[in-house]
C-alpha cells in the first residue's frame, strides 16, 4: 500500500487531470451536440429539441441512453475485430491529444517539450480508426467515406501544419505553456500577427474534422453515412463522440497558437482590468435568464428543473468570483489564474466551436474535386507563403530593427496579395476546365 | 524500474507485431501491426529521452507513411490475394539465409559487447531540450545532407506522381 | 537501467524479422512493409546510440532514414499502382518482365 502511495503521488496531479478529461469530455460533447441542435434551430427559425427536460437540457443524457440500450449490429462479412476496434482508435486518439494542452495554468495533464506537436500528431491517428471502420464494414458506402476521409485528412494536414509552423515561429517553442506564456509576452495574441495563418487554419481544421462545408466523407446525400454507415449503438456514438472529440482539440490547438490560450482578452493592459468581471457577470445573465424563464415551464417538475440551473449557475458566478476579492485573493493566489483561465480558454473553444457551426449552417457542401482543389492549389501555397512573410517579418523585426505593426503589417498585406493572385489564378483556370468539357 | 517495464513492455509489443506483419494473410491486417510496432518504437524513443523523435516517428511514420500504405491497399483490391499462396517457392531458402544473418548479428553483439564502450548511459540532462539539440544539429553540422534530403523528397513526389498517373 | 545491448538485439530481431519478410513473402505490398520494418530498426540502434554519448546527432540521422522512408513509400506504392493496372496483379513473383 505504503508502495502505491509512493508511487502515484508524484503523478497525483495529472492522474486528477486525465480523469477529469475522460470523465467530462463525453458529457461536454453531449452538450455540444445540444448546442448545435439549438443554434441550428435558431438560424432555421425553429425550436430545437424542448422535451426532454426544460428547453430540452437532458437531451443529451437521454440521446447517450437511447444508443445504450439499441441493438448493436456487426454486418456478416465484416472484418469482426478490426469492426470492434475501429470506434476506440478514433476516441482514444482524440483523448489522448487532450492530454497535452494546458487548460488554464493549472490544468495540464504533461508539459511535453513537443507538446503542440504531440496534439497535432496523435489527433491526426484518429484517422485510422475512420479508416479502418470504413474498411472492414465491407460496404460500399463505408469504403467511399474512409477513402475521401484519408485523402482529405493528408491534403490539409499540411496546410494546417504549415499554418501552426507560422505559430510557432513567433512563438519560438513547441511547448503549449510556453507559447501562451510567449503571446502574453508580445502583448497580443498572434491572431494579430498571423491572421492568414488562423484563416488558413480554420479552414483546414474544418476540413479535417469532417464538417460541413467539409463533409464528404459522410456526405448524406451521397454515401449514406459515409464510413459510419454500418455502425449503429452504442460504436455509432463512440464515433460521434470522437468527431466532437476532434473538434475540441482544434479548437484548443487554435485558441493555444492564435488566441493566446489562457489569456484575458487585453491581459496586459490595466484599463481592460474590469473584463475580470466578465465571467461572473456572464453566469450571472445565465441564471438571471433561467429564474426568468422558470414560471413559464408548463409542469411542475420543469419549473424546479429551471430553478436548479438557475442556482447552480448563480453558484458558479460566486465561485467565479470569489477570487476577485483581496483577502480570497491572499489566502489563494492560484486560484484567480487557475479559474479564469479555465474559464477564458473554454469561452474561446466554444466561440471557435460556435465559428464552425455558423459556418456548417451558412455554406453548400464543396464537390470532392473542389475540395482538393482548394486545398491544393490555394491553401497550400497560401500556407507556405505565409510561413515565409511571417519569417520575413521576423528577420525585419529582430536585425534591421523595425517596429512590430511596420514589419507584420507589410508581410501581411503581401500575403494577402499572394491569395488573392492565387485566387484569380485558380478561378481562371476553372473557367478554362469548364470550357474544355471538364476532361482532366 | 518505470523504465524498465516501459522498455520490455514496448520491446515485445513491437516484436511480436513484427511478426505479425509478415505472417498475417491480409494486408490490412499486416498494416494495423506495421503501425503498433511503430507506434512501440516510438515509445522506446521516448523512453531514449527523444521526445522530437517519438513525435517525428508518430507524425510521420504512423500518420503518414501508414496512411498512404492504407489508402493504396483500399484503392486496389486484396480480396483476391486473400486466397493466394502467401509465401513464395523459395521461401525455405530465404528464411534459412534470414535466420543465418540474424544468428551472425547475434554473435557479432554477443561477442562485440565486451570490446564496446557499452557501459553507464551519458546522463540524460545532456539530450535536454531535445527539439533545441535536434534543430540545431539538423540545421548546423548537417545543413546539407538536410537539402539534399529535401531535395530527395522532392525527386520521390514527383516520381510518385508520375509513376501513378494513367496519362502523362 | 537498460544496457545498451538490449537495444541492439532488439533492433537486431526486428531486422530480422523484416529480412525474412522481404525474402519469403509473395505480396509486393507486405515487402516493401517490411523493408520499413527494417529501416525502423536501423533507427532504433541511431538512437540508442545517440544516448549512450548523450548527444544529438544520432536523432538527426534517424530523421534522415524517416525522410528516406517516406521517398520510398511514395515511390514504391506508385510503382505498385502503376503495376496494379497493368498486370491486375500484386504477387511479387509474377513481375518478371522487365517489358511488355
Amino acid at each position: 500500500m505504503n508502495a502505491l502511495i509512493e508511487f502515484v503521488k508524484p503523478i497525483l496531479v495529472p492522474l486528477i487531470c486525465a480523469l477529469v478529461i475522460v470523465g467530462v469530455l463525453p458529457l461536454i460533447t453531449g452538450y455540444i451536440v445540444l448546442m448545435e441542435r439549438k443554434i441550428m434551430a435558431d438560424m432555421q427559425a425553429r425550436l430545437g429539441p424542448m422535451r426532454v427536460g426544460p428547453h430540452g437540457l437532458l437531451q443529451p443524457i437521454a440521446d447517450a441512453l437511447k444508443l445504450l440500450l439499441k441493438e448493436d449490429i456487426i454486418p456478416d462479412e465484416a472484418d469482426k475485430v478490426i469492426f470492434w476496434i475501429a470506434p476506440l482508435i478514433s476516441v482514444t486518439a482524440g483523448m489522448l491529444a487532450m492530454s497535452a494542452l494546458a487548460i488554464g495554468p493549472w490544468f495540464q495533464v504533461a508539459d511535453l517539450n513537443v507538446g503542440i506537436l504531440f496534439v497535432v500528431g496523435i489527433g491526426a491517428l484518429g484517422l485510422f480508426g475512420i479508416v479502418l471502420g470504413g474498411w472492414s464494414s465491407n460496404s460500399h458506402y463505408s469504403l467511399l467515406g474512409a477513402l475521401r476521409s484519408a485523402a482529405q485528412l493528408v491534403s490539409y494536414e499540411t496546410a494546417a501544419g504549415m499554418a501552426i509552423v507560422g505559430a510557432l515561429l513567433l512563438a519560438g517553442t513547441l511547448s503549449t505553456r510556453e507559447i501562451i506564456m510567449a503571446q502574453s509576452d508580445y502583448g497580443v495574441w498572434f491572431i494579430v500577427a498571423a491572421p492568414v495563418g488562423f484563416f488558413i487554419y480554420v479552414v483546414a481544421s474544418i476540413a479535417e474534422t469532417n464538417r460541413a462545408p467539409f463533409d464528404l466523407p459522410e456526405a448524406e446525400s451521397e454515401l449514406v453515412a459515409g464510413y459510419m454507415t454500418e455502425y449503429s449503438g452504442f460504436r455509432w456514438a463512440l464515433y460521434f463522440l470522437a468527431e466532437y472529440t476532434n473538434m475540441v482539440v482544434v479548437a484548443s490547438i487554435a485558441t493555444t497558437l492564435f488566441l493566446g490560450g489562457w489569456l484575458r482578452p487585453f491581459a496586459g493592459t490595466p484599463a481592460f482590468n474590469f473584463l475580470d468581471f466578465a465571467p461572473s457577470l456572464l453566469m450571472l445573465v445565465v441564471a438571471g435568464y433561467s429564474f426568468y424563464r422558470a414560471p413559464k415551464q408548463p409542469v411542475k417538475v420543469q419549473k424546479l428543473f429551471m430553478i436548479g440551473v438557475g442556482l447552480a449557475f448563480l453558484g458558479l458566478a460566486g465561485i467565479l468570483a470569489a477570487p476577485l476579492s483581496a483577502s480570497v485573493n491572499a489566502m489563494l493566489p492560484g486560484l484567480k489564474p487557475g479559474l479564469h483561465g479555465a474559464f477564458w480558454f473554454l469561452s474561446k473553444v466554444g466561440l471557435y466551436i460556435y465559428l464552425f457551426m455558423w459556418l456548417r449552417f451558412t455554406f453548400p457542401r464543396y464537390r470532392f474535386d473542389q475540395l482538393m482543389r482548394l486545398g491544393w492549389t490555394f491553401l497550400i501555397p497560401l500556407s507556405i507563403v505565409n510561413v515565409m512573410g511571417i519569417a520575413l517579418a521576423l528577420v525585419l523585426h529582430r536585425q534591421w530593427g523595425w517596429g512590430h505593426v511596420p514589419a507584420f503589417g507589410l508581410t501581411t498585406v503581401l500575403t494577402l496579395a499572394v491569395a488573392g493572385w492565387l485566387a484569380q489564378a485558380g478561378e481562371k483556370k476553372e473557367k478554362e476546365h469548364a470550357m474544355a468539357g471538364g476532361e482532366a | 524500474m518505470l523504465d524498465q517495464i516501459v522498455f520490455y513492455f514496448f520491446a515485445t509489443l513491437a516484436v511480436i507485431s513484427a511478426v505479425l506483419v509478415v505472417t498475417r494473410r491480409n494486408v490490412v491486417q499486416s498494416a494495423i501491426f506495421l503501425i503498433t510496432a511503430l507506434l512501440a518504437t516510438a515509445g522506446i524513443f521516448l523512453q531514449l529521452h527523444a521526445e522530437f523523435l517519438f513525435i517525428v516517428q508518430v507524425i510521420l511514420y504512423a500518420g503518414g507513411i501508414m496512411v498512404l500504405f492504407v489508402f493504396v491497399i483500399m484503392l486496389i483490391n486484396v480480396d483476391v490475394s486473400l486466397h493466394q499462396i502467401q509465401f513464395n517457392r523459395q521461401w525455405w531458402l530465404g528464411l534459412l539465409l534470414a535466420l543465418v544473418l540474424g544468428a551472425q548479428l547475434t554473435v557479432a553483439i554477443a561477442v562485440g559487447r565486451s570490446g564496446l564502450p557499452l557501459g553507464e548511459p551519458a546522463p540524460a540532462k545532456m539530450l535536454e531540450p531535445s527539439t533545441q539539440l535536434v534543430g540545431r544539429v539538423l540545421f548546423t553540422e548537417y545543413m546539407l545532407p538536410f537539402e539534399i534530403a529535401s531535395i530527395l523528397l522532392l525527386v520521390a513526389m514527383i516520381g510518385a506522381v508520375v509513376m501513378a498517373k494513367k496519362k502523362i | 537501467m537498460i544496457p545498451t545491448s538490449h537495444y541492439l538485439f532488439l533492433s537486431l530481431g526486428l531486422f530480422t524479422i523484416g529480412v525474412i519478410g522481404v525474402v519469403t513473402r509473395r505480396n509486393v505490398i507486405v515487402i516493401l512493409m517490411s523493408i520499413e520494418l527494417m529501416l525502423n530498426a536501423v533507427n532504433i540502434n541511431l538512437v540508442a546510440f545517440s544516448r549512450l554519448v548523450g548527444s544529438a546527432e544520432g536523432h538527426a540521422f534517424a530523421i534522415f532514414i524517416i525522410t528516406d522512408a517516406a521517398a520510398e513509400a511514395a515511390v514504391g506504392l506508385g510503382i505498385i499502382i502503376a503495376f496494379f493496372r497493368n498486370r491486375e496483379t500484386l504477387l511479387g513473383d509474377e513481375m518478371d518482365l522487365l517489358k511488355w
